[in-house]
C-alpha cells in the first residue's frame, strides 16, 4: 500500500472535522506517513485530489486514552497548518503506544506539548487582556436591566469555544460581546453563541477607562523600574489593544526625573 | 476644597502600591452562572495588566484611607509624613471593584487602610465594604481583606466569612527593628492575630461530629509582608522569620518588599535605591523552600554574614558549596536529588520522570523537555555526557558569576 491519500480542510477546520476524517484513515489502516493533510485555499478547486476512502464499519478501531484525545483537542485549536498532520501521527503512535504522550522527550510528543502550551497561553492571555467597554443603549427592550459592553480582541489560535464558558461563568448578568479577527463570542444572558466569521474591529469610548488609566499610573512604583519583566508578564502585541499602555512613556519619563533628583 | 473621584483615587492608590501581594489564586471555585450575581474566580489567578514596576495589577489594590493615627518610620502613611491626604466611602469602593470588575479589568479587591479612630472601627468599615458586596450586589470575584492589628476577634470571623483572604503584615522581620520603627504596633499582637486566624482556618476545614459545617473563613488562606532593607536584619534573620511564619502559622504566601526611597522619607532611615536584586534573590530562596524540598538553614548556613549571594540564585550557589554531591546521573536519581540541581525546576523533574519510563536520558533529549542544557552540563551525567574535574576547579565559581557590567552613570 503505497499510495498518498490528500485530506484537504479548512484553514479554521474544527476538532470534529479533522476527527471524522481522522477516524476514516484510522479504519483504513491508513499509516501517517501516507496521508498529505492540506489546508484549503481560495484558488482550490473544491473536489480535486481528494481521495475516496472506502467505508469500514465501526468496531474495528483503536482507542486512545482520554489526555490522548485532551492533548488532540487543544493542538488542533492551534493556528499552524502543521498541526492535522501532527494530530494524526500523534494518534497513529498512541493507538500503537498507550504510554507514549507521556514521554516528553518524544520529537512528536515535544511538538505537541509545544502547540498545546501556545494554545493554553493565548487562553491565559484572552481571559487577561479582554476589555469591555460599555455601550449605551436606546431605550432598552422589554424594560430589561442588563447593561451591554463590547470588546475587541486579537487572538492567535482558535480559542473562542475554549474560552466562551470562562466569559459565560464571570459576566452572567450583563450583555456582552467580544469581537475578534477569527469570529466572535456573544452572550445574552442565557448562552454564549460563538460563531467563526472574521469581525471588524469596533472601539467605544467609556468614561471608566479614564478611572483605570489613574489607577494604572498610580499603582506604579517609580523608585523600581523593571520593564524586563513587566513584558515577559505583558508581551508587546497585546499593547496595540490595551489602552493604557500608551501611558508608559510618560511614566517612564517621570520616573528617571524624579531618580535623578 | 473638594477633590475629585479620580484625584482621591491616584491618591489611595498611591499608597497602597508599597504593599506587594496581588495574588488571586489559591481560593474557592465560584461562578455567578445562573444569572445570579457578578464574577467567578480562577484557581491559578489572572493579572490583567504590568506595571512598568515589573508587577502584575490583578486586584483593584487601594486603601480606604491613607490618614493614619500610627507613626511608622518605614511607611508613607504615617502620621509625620507629609503626604496628601484623602478617604473613600464604603459605596465609592463597592462602585468602582464592580465597574473595573465588569470591564475586566480586575479579578476583585484587595482592600487596606490606614488606622482611623481605632483598630476596631477601621476594620468594621473594612469588613462592610466586602459585606455590601458580596450580599447587597451577589459579588462572587476575589476579596482580599487587610487585617488591622488588634481588631476584635468578632470582626475577623465576619471578615473570613466574605474574604478570600486575609493578610497581617509582619513588617520587620525581628522585634527589635518593629519596636523601633513601628512603637505602636506589636510582634506579640501581630502574631496573636495570625494564630487566631490558622485557628480559625483550621476549624473551618473541619466538619463537626453532627456533620454541620462550620462558617467559612477564608478559603485563600493568609499572607503577610517583610520589608528588606528598612533595618539592619540580615537574610539569615529574614528567612527564619518566614520558616515560622510558613510552619507556625501556615502561611499561604510571604511577600518581601524592597523598602522603596519614598518621597519625604523619614531621616531614622537610609534614602538608597530599593534593594531589588536582594529582594529577588529571598523570592528564590522562599521557592526553595516551598517548591524544591530545601530548608531555610540550609540555604543560608554557609553563606557569610547571613546574606545570600547578590551574584548568583541560592540553588546555584548551594550547589557549589555542596559540589560533593555531583554530578547526578539523571536516568537514575530520585526526585529530591533531581530537585537539587542547578536549572531543573519541579516541571521539568516530572517530565523527567515520566521520560525516563520510556527511553534512556541522552543530553540531546533534555532539550526538548525544557532543560537548558548549558545550565544543567556541569551537574549531571548520561550515558553520552560526563563533566570532566568539576569537583577540582577552583575557578568554579568564576565560571557562574555574570560577566562584570559597566557601572550606569547616576
Amino acid at each position: 500500500m503505497t499510495r498518498l491519500h490528500v485530506v484537504t480542510l479548512p484553514a479554521d477546520a474544527s476538532f470534529q472535522t479533522w476527527r471524522d476524517h481522522a477516524r476514516k484513515l484510522l479504519r483504513n489502516d491508513i499509516p501517517a506517513s501516507f496521508v498529505e493533510w492540506r489546508v484549503r485555499s481560495a484558488q482550490d478547486d473544491l473536489f480535486a485530489e481528494e481521495s475516496v476512502l472506502p467505508a469500514v464499519a465501526e468496531g474495528c478501531q483503536r482507542t486512545v486514552r482520554r489526555g490522548c484525545v485532551k492533548l488532540l483537542q487543544r493542538i488542533l485549536c492551534h493556528s499552524s497548518p502543521d498541526r492535522f498532520a501532527l494530530a494524526y501521527r500523534v494518534l497513529w503512535r498512541a493507538g500503537r503506544a498507550p504510554g507514549l504522550i507521556r514521554d516528553a522527550a518524544d520529537p512528536d510528543i515535544a511538538a505537541a506539548n509545544h502547540m498545546a502550551r501556545q494554545v493554553r497561553h493565548d487562553v491565559h492571555h484572552m481571559k487577561s487582556y479582554v476589555r469591555f467597554s460599555e455601550k449605551q443603549v436606546a431605550g432598552s427592550v422589554s424594560g430589561s436591566q442588563a447593561r451591554h459592553f463590547v470588546s475587541w480582541f486579537e487572538p492567535e489560535h482558535h480559542i473562542l469555544e475554549i474560552v466562551a464558558p470562562f466569559f459565560a461563568g464571570r459576566f452572567a448578568d450583563m450583555n456582552w460581546l467580544i469581537l475578534t479577527p477569527k469570529g466572535s463570542v456573544a452572550w445574552d444572558g442565557a448562552e454564549a453563541v460563538v460563531t467563526r466569521e472574521p469581525c471588524a474591529r469596533e472601539t467605544l469610548e467609556d468614561e471608566t477607562g479614564h478611572l483605570w488609566h489613574t489607577y494604572y499610573r498610580s499603582v506604579f512604583n517609580p523608585a523600581r523600574v523593571k520593564m524586563n519583566a513587566m513584558r515577559s508578564g505583558m508581551p508587546r502585541k497585546f499593547w496595540k489593544n490595551l489602552p493604557e499602555t500608551g501611558l508608559i512613556p510618560e511614566m517612564l519619563a517621570e520616573a528617571a526625573r524624579r531618580g535623578a533628583g | 476644597m473638594k477633590r475629585t473621584f479620580s484625584e482621591r483615587l491616584a491618591i489611595l492608590s498611591d499608597a497602597a502600591k508599597y504593599d506587594a501581594s496581588c495574588a488571586s489564586s489559591g481560593t474557592e471555585k465560584r461562578t455567578s452562572k445562573g444569572g445570579k450575581g457578578l464574577g467567578s474566580t480562577e484557581s491559578s489567578g489572572i493579572c490583567h495588566a504590568h506595571t512598568p514596576d515589573g508587577r502584575c495589577i490583578s486586584l483593584l489594590k487601594i486603601l480606604m484611607t491613607n490618614f493614619c493615627i500610627y507613626d511608622c518610620a518605614y511607611c508613607i502613611n504615617r502620621i509625620s509624613s507629609g503626604v496628601e491626604r484623602a478617604r473613600f466611602s464604603v459605596e465609592d469602593i463597592v462602585w468602582l471593584t464592580l465597574e473595573f470588575y465588569r470591564r475586566n479589568y480586575i479579578e476583585g479587591l484587595f482592600l487596606s487602610s490606614g488606622i482611623i479612630r481605632s483598630s476596631d472601627y477601621t476594620m468594621e468599615e473594612l469588613v462592610r465594604v466586602a459585606r455590601v458586596l458580596r450580599l447587597e450586589h451577589g459579588f462572587r470575584g476575589y476579596i482580599h481583606l487587610k487585617t488591622i492589628p488588634d481588631a476584635s476577634p468578632d470582626l475577623l470571623a465576619e471578615a473570613g466569612l466574605y474574604a478570600d483572604r486575609l493578610s497581617i503584615n509582619v513588617e520587620l522581620p525581628t522585634e527589635k527593628g518593629l519596636s523601633l520603627y513601628a512603637p505602636e504596633k506589636n510582634a506579640a499582637g501581630i502574631r496573636g492575630a495570625m494564630g487566631h486566624i490558622r485557628g480559625r482556618m483550621e476549624a473551618a476545614a473541619e466538619k463537626a461530629p453532627s456533620g454541620r459545617r462550620p462558617p467559612r473563613f477564608a478559603p485563600g488562606g493568609q499572607s503577610t509582608q517583610m520589608i528588606v532593607g528598612a533595618d539592619e536584619a540580615t537574610d539569615r534573620d529574614i528567612l527564619s522569620s518566614s520558616a515560622t511564619l510558613y510552619t507556625g502559622y501556615r502561611l499561604r504566601r510571604v511577600y518581601y518588599s524592597a523598602f522603596s526611597p519614598i518621597p519625604d522619607a523619614s531621616a531614622r532611615l537610609p534614602v538608597i535605591r530599593p534593594p531589588l536584586l536582594r529582594e529577588h534573590r529571598l523570592y528564590q530562596a522562599d521557592w526553595l523552600f516551598r517548591f524544591y524540598g530545601f530548608g531555610f538553614q540550609e540555604i543560608t548556613e554557609s553563606r557569610p554574614g547571613g546574606m545570600l549571594d547578590l551574584d548568583m540564585d541560592p540553588k546555584l550557589s548551594w550547589a557549589l558549596d555542596h559540589r560533593a554531591l555531583f554530578p547526578v546521573d539523571i536516568n537514575r536519581a530520585d526526585r529530591e536529588t533531581l530537585l537539587r540541581i542547578p536549572g531543573i525546576g519541579p516541571r521539568s523533574v516530572a517530565a523527567l520522570l515520566a521520560a525516563r519510563k520510556h527511553r534512556t536520558v541522552r543530553l540531546e533529549d533534555l532539550e526538548r523537555l525544557k532543560i537548558s542544557i548549558r545550565k544543567v552540563r556541569p551537574f549531571i551525567t548520561t550515558p553520552d555526557w560526563r563533566p570532566t574535574r568539576l569537583a577540582d576547579r577552583k575557578d568554579l565559581r568564576a565560571l557562574f558569576a555574570p560577566a562584570p557590567a559597566q557601572l550606569s552613570l547616576l
